[in-house]
């Protein structure tokens, strides 16, 4: 970890605020305290926002679960709608579900993954990508990349709206779906959604590869930059298959530590406390994941796109397999280890979930109709899936009346929270230290929060209410200036 | 495929979080009114989390929007405005406004957008696990009949007379 979370006298430095973080979905804020000569000497990420939401479900019926859960997040409700119902299927004993079901559940999440993905390269992340970190922000939106390569906006939006058709079908509706439900799932794909999804499928996997295949060209033409921007190393943790294949429904926990050893593999996440912990911080809502055998100073690690493609041993589709062992041979793999090797493995990725999506649409189990099963009745359930973001946990403890009485989530963004503060601290030390404070380099800031897709605390956006606060504080701590620039770009002082 | 309903109501909101329901309650609200008069054919009622991109796909083909949604420091009861087409150039892209909905709608699809309104309806609560305000329920009545006026009625000279001064229409 490095030295840069704690100043030795913080009340003596200057402070910059970046609030929220932008284009990162929900909000965050980033502090850094300079001293006269703008120099680092402090650097957090700070979430504002008290989720609840485990409080929020207690006393709720654990089939309701799945359904509510959606309401957490309107980037990713999918995700938490089928870690649920995997922790629900654990309550009801149904171990082994249904050919038709778990298909069902795989196509619903693969949806997910390519819709998540997509939105978050092609929206967010390609304009800082394609322009660079200093232009100008006007550039450096969708509608900028619009503007300039209409072709890859244009795939962008189909990319995200296949995704979405997908999770539509297999959900049963845009929001709020029911599809999965505990112990199977509540329908099965029609043979007419399926033809309808496999007209398309074989032209949003040439799409995908077109995007795997553009972040490389990105990498080779800023190589320099993009392997030293944010870089720090650390340990990752992800599911693997049994046979150590990439798997985002379900697997074993794999840690593997920053120098490239298996720390613990194959571990049941039913006992996932045995491994991982959580660690709290006075100045953080969030918690600090932390693996147990390393202690919290040592222990923190990486989940999500990068730390899988790098932690599993292959990805069992043809494609997707091919770019990851380009991928890690890159440049004697140096991209594998850098913060914006996320972007690549994020496409990967998608490339992956749209290859198990045409192999879905090819198997007749996909419209099968035995759906549930049943075994004995327990009183905890844990879920976990590789979400868009990470691993994500859910943990119920359900009472003789079927209400929850207890839940604990730890979700992607948590799981790397420390790993977000080490890039910020090393982007800051990167491009911050001894400069004037301009957008471009706060941006550089939000670029390397941006590579790590954190989802903070979403599903509210109510028109006005996503400003983007900046204070200058002076060593004294009062405030020197101050501007506020709203979402559709008005600012104010 | 089938043709696109002439008219699109688009609302955007979480129900658990307080008045952010406003836009989702607004529009089954609505959708009843319409079944009840027997228009559901003319119109699509479409409930979001919060608009994306690729809702410039769901505008193709359409004589009219509205855009439904919660609103901080609207003036109360709701307004009801005309969207402009807007080129994105904020800080984020998290939610899209629905004016930048039409910016983009005419990169992508090169082509104009059809007519969109918003009525955007005034909460003050959007903590989650808040129900919706006593004067968030005041105001979503009054925005619901302020709704079924506009579909009696769809067409944009007709919405558009109504932009002025909507709140003391209410």
């Amino acid at each position: 970890m490095s030295n840069l979370e704690t100043a030795e006298h913080p009340e003596k430095l200057r402070r910059v605020a970046i609030d929220p973080v932008s284009r990162v979905e929900g909000h965050g804020k980033v502090t850094i305290l300079l001293d006269d000569d703008n120099k680092v000497h402090q650097v957090r990420l700070h979430i504002v926002e008290f989720r609840g939401f485990e409080k929020f479900i207690q006393g709720r019926p654990y089939w309701e679960v799945p359904v509510m859960v959606q309401r957490l997040c309107g980037i990713c409700p999918v995700s938490h709608h089928i870690a649920a119902s995997k922790a629900m299927d654990m309550m009801l004993g149904a171990e082994h579900l249904t050919p038709a079901a778990e298909k069902n559940r795989r196509l619903m999440h693969y949806g997910q993954i390519m819709q998540s993905h997509a939105l978050h390269f092609f929206h967010l992340c390609s304009p800082d990508l394609l322009f660079g970190f200093d232009s100008e922000v006007a550039r450096r939106n969708i509608v900028g990349v619009a503007a300039e390569s209409p072709d890859i906006a244009r795939q962008g939006v189909l990319l995200r709206k296949f995704g979405q058709e997908v999770i539509r079908m297999t959900a049963g509706k845009r929001i709020h779906g029911t599809g999965a439900v505990p112990g199977g799932v509540n329908k099965a794909l029609t043979r007419e959604e399926r033809d309808t999804l496999l007209a398309d499928v074989y032209q949003m996997i040439a799409w995908s590869r077109d995007a795997v295949h553009l972040v490389r060209r990105l990498f080779e033409q800023n190589l320099e930059q993009y392997n030293a921007f944010g870089r720090f190393r650390a340990h990752q943790l992800s599911l693997v298959r049994a046979d150590g294949a990439m798997d985002l429904y379900h697997g074993g926990l794999r840690a593997r530590s920053m120098d490239g050893d298996i720390l613990f593999d194959h571990f049941d996440y039913r006992h996932y406390w045995d491994v991982i912990f959580e660690d709290v911080k006075s100045w953080s809502y969030m918690k600090f994941p932390f693996l147990r055998s390393l202690g919290p100073e040592q222990g923190w690690y990486r989940v999500g796109p990068l730390a899988r493609v790098t932690n599993c041993d292959f990805i069992p589709t043809p494609l997707a397999d091919k770019e990851r062992r380009e991928f890690m041979a890159f440049d004697d793999g140096r991209a594998a280890g850098a913060t914006l090797g996320f972007h690549w493995a994020r496409m990967i990725e998608m490339l992956h979930a749209v290859e198990c999506i045409k192999d879905l649409l090819h198997d007749d189990d996909i419209m099968g109709d035995d759906l549930m099963v049943t075994g004995e009745r327990g009183g905890r359930g844990v879920g976990v899936i590789e979400a868009p973001r990470g691993t994500l946990i859910h943990h119920y403890r359900v009472d003789e009346n079927d209400l929850v009485v207890r839940a604990n989530l730890i979700v992607s963004t948590t799981h790397n929270n420390q790993a977000m503060n080490e890039a910020v601290r090393q982007v800051a030390i990167q491009y911050l230290d001894g400069n004037e404070i301009t957008e471009g380099l706060l941006n550089h800031i939000e670029v390397a929060i941006r590579a790590f897709d954190p989802c903070l605390s979403c599903a509210t956006h109510a028109l006005g209410k996503m400003p983007m606060e900046v204070e200058l504080l002076d060593a004294a701590g009062e405030v020197v200036s101050r501007l506020v620039k709203s979402a559709d770009g008005a600012v104010t002082a | 495929m089938s043709a696109a309903a002439p008219v699109l109501l688009l609302a955007i909101g979480n129900e658990s979080r307080g008045d952010d329901a406003l836009g989702p309650l607004l529009l089954r609200r609505v959708g009843e009114w319409l079944e009840d008069k027997g228009l559901t054919g003319e119109v699509e009622l479409i409930e979001e989390f919060q608009l994306q991109i690729e809702h410039t796909l769901d505008l193709k083909g359409r004589e009219l929007v509205l855009f439904i949604d919660a609103g901080k420091d609207t003036p109360i009861p709701y307004a009801f405005y005309r969207a402009a087409i807007k080129r994105l150039d904020g800080h984020t892209t998290h939610a899209v406004a629905p004016e930048t909905l039409l910016g983009v709608y005419a990169m992508v699809h090169d082509a104009a957008p059809p007519p969109a309104f918003i009525l955007c309806v005034a909460g003050s609560v959007f903590e989650l696990g808040e129900p919706l305000s006593a004067a968030a329920e005041l105001n979503l009545q009054q925005a619901c009949d302020f709704a079924c006026r506009l579909l009696e009625r769809p067409l944009l000279a007709a919405w558009q007379s109504q932009t002025q001064d909507s709140v003391s229409l209410a």
